[in-house]
């Protein structure tokens, strides 16, 4: 147990403790588990204020165990918006008066809350959105696919990708602490590849649920909290964001650039509350390298070991957990060494090969290939991951897919 | 909290300019009967408007901000449009943040807010154009309305999208030519106060901004209904006299003359609103 000197307690009773503690010393249980039952997991430890939903598969179902949260008195303002775009415009009216708030959305919920991921990131907003990312339209689908992902990116986010459901419990905790600190302050999504992570069930190793992250305090807050407890900032009383002069426009550039350095200062919370910004995984002298996200390093890492035993072949992935921030020098220091780095990736136009040929450009000087690419709900088994490579060596393919 | 969020602190108070040192000394703060009367004595909570002069949306905004009964605690949600640009003059908490989704942002502050305070009453007013209110938003203003969020919208029907230029809106009555309705509108005007009726509001008021006092009593008399009982609705006809070509000061002329047609004063209210109203009436709220 952790000494504390006032032992405190959240508004359901349970005992705060700190993010460190509960992330990395609080002893653990191993559960089975699918994606949506570890959400709700975690929202349940993370003195969450409130919440408001909408339904689209694949992340109905978590939005429905937040709702249960409430019923039990672990969240406190929850309910149902008309559309997603009310729901985002309501979760920031949530946000803006002075709570900790989560909600969950996939593709088509996304595109058409689009307007409101700016807003928030520009009203430093510290929402968490847990995106299940799906196909968006059309042809209608509601199939696993990520290419709403890159569709976010330049919203002024933080975008974090979790591998597993494990991971994806640690990031909502870690999310709220990151995301909330005053130097940041700044929206999260946190993205996993709806249903592999949300519908399939794996070991998770949970702490304790009667212990949670301490609550939020919005008088830490970089904007005044719309409560009518303090004055109002001179933000709110100079108008000059709204004149068509040379302040103006001054004044909106270098906010938009505020933003975007937020972000950047999230690093080092990222770095210690995830563990690193970056995970390696196989041979470190392996000269093929996988450079994935989410789901698809999953699968990478596992043609690694089919590479490897059945092959012959040496290969290495490094996994990318935040990809805004991107974790730049991270990846060039990674990527030392290698000969071929291949991106596989579930959507149809490559977006983190283009982050990673961005990152890399006038830094390292090695052929970047954005194989094998999957979409519109097609998976990608390790099979098809040591084909694409053997073809790419010109080495015999045995197995066929 | 309590208007003391607006003392100085003594030592800095000779840095602080006089607009900020009168909101302290002079404005009508912790007093539910402060009113339209107050405005030759007391300091207005708005210090200046960037609308164009004459504007009758500049007078039901000074009007409103006298009449909140509590602006100690009033949180005040706008949307995009000629409003927008005076709501930074506001001296208290207000918030711009999408066009037309105004009765969403008021939800969940109001929600959040009634968690967060359960023992303080905060009031939530949403003050939006006729555009932001029926075309673009009428989505979230009507499903507000649905869910019966404690909120007070009032909608500035100036009978036009007015900062855009002149095009015309749901509001524009039909036949009026403007902008993308070259051949004049094909429709009727939108009957807002009846789909507000309809969609669960417990008090509904159409009317021109021409009588200041009476104003003040169907502002203080939404606010109250919306804080015990759910929704409440005001559509205020705010002409814009750049778009239907009338001078500076013909916007009152143009309201008085509206009060006999088609912005004749009508208010509804259900029995619990009519109940709440009478109690402050009793109190000498009213
Ligand atoms: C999503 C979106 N669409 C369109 C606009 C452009 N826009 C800004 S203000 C405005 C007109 C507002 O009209 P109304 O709500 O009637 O207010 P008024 O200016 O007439 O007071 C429009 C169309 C916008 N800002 N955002
Ligand atoms: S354009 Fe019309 S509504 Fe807008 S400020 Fe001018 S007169 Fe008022
Ligand atoms: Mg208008």
């Amino acid at each position: 147990m952790q000494k504390t000197e006032h032992v405190q307690y959240n508004r359901a009773g349970q005992r705060v403790v700190s993010p460190d503690y509960l992330l990395f010393e609080a002893p653990r249980e191993k559960q089975f588990m699918t994606g949506s039952e570890v959400v709700k997991e975690a929202v349940k430890r993370a003195s969450v204020d409130a919440s408001v939903s909408y339904p689209i598969t694949p992340q109905s179902e978590a939005a429905h165990l937040i709702g249960e949260l409430w019923v039990e008195g672990y969240v406190g303002v929850y309910f149902r918006g008309e559309s997603e775009f009310g729901v985002m415009s309501e979760i920031a009216g949530c946000a803006m008066a002075g709570a900790r708030t989560i909600t969950t959305t996939s593709g088509p919920g996304t595109l058409r809350a689009m307007e409101n991921f700016p807003m928030w990131a520009g009203s430093r907003l510290p929402i968490q959105l847990v995106l299940m990312a799906r196909g968006v339209n059309a042809p209608l689908t509601i199939q696993p696919d990520n290419l709403e992902i890159s569709f976010l990116l330049d919203t002024g986010c933080m975008i974090w990708h979790a591998e597993t459901a494990q991971e994806l419990f640690d990031m909502i905790l870690a999310g709220f602490v990151v995301a909330e600190q005053p130097d940041v302050h700044v929206p999260l999504i946190t993205a996993i590849d709806g249903f592999f992570i949300s519908h399939t069930r794996e070991a998770v190793m949970l702490p304790p649920d009667d212990i949670a992250l301490p609550p939020y305090n919005p008088y830490k807050s970089p904007m005044v909290p719309l409560d009518m407890e303090m004055a109002p900032g001179r933000f709110l009383r100079d108008p000059y964001v709204m004149k068509s002069n040379y302040i103006s426009y001054a004044a909106h550039t270098s906010w938009q650039f505020e933003v975007r350095a937020a972000i950047e200062r999230s690093r080092p919370y990222a770095k210690h509350y995830l563990r690193g910004l970056i995970e390696e995984f196989g041979d470190p002298e392996a000269e093929i390298v996988f450079v994935a996200s989410g789901t698809a390093a999953a699968q990478a890492k596992e043609a690694t070991l089919m590479l490897l035993h059945e092959e012959g072949i040496k290969a290495r992935v490094v996994r990318l957990k935040t990809i805004r921030p991107f974790p730049t020098q991270e990846l060039i220091e990674a990527l030392r060494g290698a000969k071929y780095v291949f991106v596989p990736e579930f959507n149809v136009i490559g977006w983190l090969e283009r982050e990673v040929r961005r990152a890399l450009y006038g830094n390292l000087d090695v052929p970047v290939i954005g194989s094998p690419r999957v979409a519109g709900g097609m998976t990608m088994p390790p099979e098809f991951i040591v084909k694409e490579i053997l073809q790419f060596l010109g080495k015999e393919v045995k197995h066929v897919v | 909290m309590s208007y003391k969020i607006f003392k100085i602190n003594e030592d800095l108070k000779e840095f602080m300019p006089q607009e900020v040192i009168d909101l302290e000394e002079k404005a009508t703060w912790g007093n539910p009967k402060r009113g339209v009367m107050d405005l030759p004595y007391a300091k207005e909570l708005i210090e200046e408007h960037s609308l164009c002069a004459g504007c009758p949306e500049s007078a039901a905004f000074r009007y409103i901000l006298a009449s909140l009964p509590n602006p100690e605690d009033t949180i005040i949600v706008n949307s995009t449009g000629c409003t927008s640009l005076v709501f930074p003059h506001i001296a208290l908490h207000t918030v711009h943040s999408l066009f037309g989704n105004q009765n969403a942002v008021a939800s969940g502050i109001k929600r959040v807010l009634e968690w967060r305070f359960p023992d303080k009453v905060k009031d939530v007013v949403v003050l939006a154009g006729d555009g932001a209110t029926v075309d673009i938003g009428l989505d979230m203003t009507l499903q507000s309305f649905f869910r019966q969020e404690k909120i007070t919208t009032i909608c500035f029907d100036n009978e036009v999208y007015a900062n855009t230029g002149g095009q015309e809106s749901g509001m524009t009555v039909k036949g009026h030519v403007f902008k993308m309705a070259p051949k004049g509108k094909q429709w009727d005007k939108v009957p807002m106060w009846q789909l507000a009726i309809d969609s669960g509001c417990h008090y509904v008021v159409r009317m021109t901004v021409s009588s200041p006092k009476k104003v003040e009593k169907v502002i203080k008399q939404a606010i109250y209904v919306a804080r015990e009982v759910g929704p409440t609705y005001i559509h205020l006809y705010t002409p814009c006299i750049l778009e239907i070509g009338l001078n500076s000061d013909d916007g009152l002329e143009e309201m008085r003359r509206t009060d006999k047609e088609r912005f004749k004063f009508f208010e509804y209210m259900t029995d619990e609103a009519k109940e709440v109203i009478q109690r402050k009436k009793e109190e000498g709220l009213l």
